[in-house]
């Protein structure tokens, strides 16, 4: 449908947090019809093509996210599923020559209406990384705030109670609430990404995406992580790109298997993990290849 | 892990249902057996239907569970579920078979006064509440002194085998009923046989001991 324009100027930085303004909103979206299902899905994408200037990295991918679960992306390196994540929030548009084909909406609105910011776009659809990165020079407190101060909020009350709210749902505050002063890198790497998914869900979220969130963390704090993911999704819609297979079968409730770029089968992850419909995901989840 | 533990909760919740069905239709069985309760008996084989449908419904639980990769005492607590989901479904059949075969014996005049009967269901009955509270408790000793009282049950089943025998060889007209008893008394050995491997993967879940096939209960001679 609409190519992105990747040399729009008010381009955020690689971290969910605004940098300028927040914008005015985009136009009213379109009534349901009278048919439509009660809940719409977080996001329904239709022929999905991604290019990184030649390279068609993504290849007319169709799927639907359901809100309020956790949809789980899996593949061997290289199948596009990073790519794919990444254009659930239009973070692609700052790679150069990255360029994208087709139709993303988030319950009901097309992300990539000529009218609509990718800077909000960012804030609704908040990203953690495989890498944890608070904000060095920052506190653990003012890491959380960020955004929120970005986008002009100054009244301290709100900064201070919204820093304990977003703590406390990332399952962070009690091990940090006495040292909120202290400088975010002197947290534990787990504790470090909790803080990174507190930042993302201080400026109130309505998707959560999350690019091998535990990859770098030890047992322990991956199980808090993997906790937290089924806790957070009674409130937010999460997407989360894994290479951990019992990962994805332990925590989410659907998962989409790429290969190569394109989407080779989606699926509950019950069924997909206990008894998958196509071979390929049945020769990657029982570990034939990738 | 919490959500994981929920589900492991869960599993237990509809294994300990299963449970209860089960010894519930073995005492309807031998009750429609000895009050000649022929509307309990088709009961009894209706309402086995929930207890196969337990099974699938555990099996299928157990298998998504697996998928998740437990480790330790939570892999094997999921594979004995499975298990002990399959022995209470033969209790279950075992209970089935003891209503048909009361059906059959009401046709007919009581042959004598049943003693040997309820007290081979009493025992295997208790021997299958006492391996299952091993189970909740997580007291594999309490399981492991299920085991020896297999025996006690395998003498009684012999002891009215040898009687009904006689009786037929006296009367003719008595090996319809007497065959329908020795049927029902076999099928209390097996629910006594089936206590007995719920009581051994209960070792096996707390103890990671496996003593099938090694001699009554004690664990196996040091090599």
């Amino acid at each position: 449908m609409m190519a992105a324009d990747i040399t729009r100027e008010n381009q955020a930085p690689a971290v969910g947090p605004a940098d300028g303004p927040a914008s005015a909103p985009g136009p009213a979206p379109a009534p349901p019809p009278a048919s439509a299902p009660p809940a719409p899905a977080a996001f329904q994408i239709r022929n999905l093509n991604v290019f990184f200037a030649s390279n068609h990295v993504l290849k007319n991918v169709s799927l639907q996210v359901e809100a309020r679960a956790v949809t789980a992306i899996i593949g061997p390196s290289g199948c596009g599923k990073s790519t794919f994540l990444r254009s659930l929030n239009r973070m692609h548009e700052l790679v150069p020559e990255a360029r994208m084909e087709g139709d993303i909406r988030l319950f009901t609105e097309d992300i990539y209406a000529p009218a609509i910011d990718p800077v909000v776009v960012r804030r609704r659809v908040g990203m953690v990384f495989q890498k944890s990165n608070p904000f060095p020079t920052m506190s653990v407190a003012d890491n959380v705030t960020v955004g929120l101060r970005l986008n002009g909020v100054r009244a301290r009350s709100v900064l201070a109670e919204r820093t304990e709210q977003s703590l406390r749902m990332a399952a962070l505050w009690d091990e940090v609430k006495d040292r909120l002063r202290a400088p975010a890198v002197s947290l534990s790497g787990g504790q470090q990404q909790r803080l990174c998914i507190a930042r993302a869900l201080a400026v109130q979220p309505e998707v959560l995406l999350m690019d091998e969130p535990a990859s770098a963390l030890d047992p322990l704090a991956t199980a808090k992580i993997e906790d937290l993911i089924v806790e957070l999704k009674k409130e937010y819609t999460i997407v989360i790109v894994t290479h951990n297979m019992q990962q994805a079968a332990r925590i989410s409730d659907f998962t989409a298997f790429f290969y190569l770029g394109e989407l080779i089968e989606f699926d509950a992850t019950k069924k997909i993990f206990t008894s998958p419909t196509n071979k390929q995901t049945e020769d990657y989840v029982t570990g034939r290849f990738g | 892990m919490q959500h994981f533990e929920q589900e492991i909760a869960t599993l237990k919740e509809r294994l300990l249902t299963m449970a209860s069905l089960a010894e519930a239709a073995v005492n309807k069985a031998i009750k429609a057996l000895v009050d000649r309760d022929d509307d309990l008996a088709r009961r009894v084989k209706e309402e086995d239907n929930a207890i196969d449908q337990l099974e699938i419904e555990i099996d299928d639980m157990a298998i998504g569970l697996l998928a998740k990769a437990p480790l330790a005492r939570d892999l094997r607590l999921i594979t004995v579920a499975m298990k002990i989901s399959h022995d209470l479904e033969r209790v279950g059949d075992e209970a089935t078979t003891i209503a048909r075969r009361s059906l059959e014996l009401s046709q007919e005049p009581q042959l004598k006064p049943y003693v040997d009967i309820p007290r081979m269901a009493k025992m295997a009955l208790e021997m299958l509440d006492e391996a299952l509270g091993a189970f909740v408790s997580g007291n594999a000793e309490k399981a492991r002194v299920v085991i020896p009282r297999d025996k006690e049950v395998d003498v009684l089943n012999r002891q009215l085998h040898r009687e009904l025998s006689s009786y037929m060889v006296e009367r003719a007209s008595t090996i319809s009923r007497c065959l329908n008893l020795m049927v029902i008394a076999k099928s209390l050995e097996r629910i006594a046989d089936h206590a007995t491997n719920v009581a051994e993967e209960v070792v096996y879940l707390y103890e990671a001991k496996d003593i099938r096939h090694s001699g009554k209960g004690q664990p196996p001679p040091e090599p």
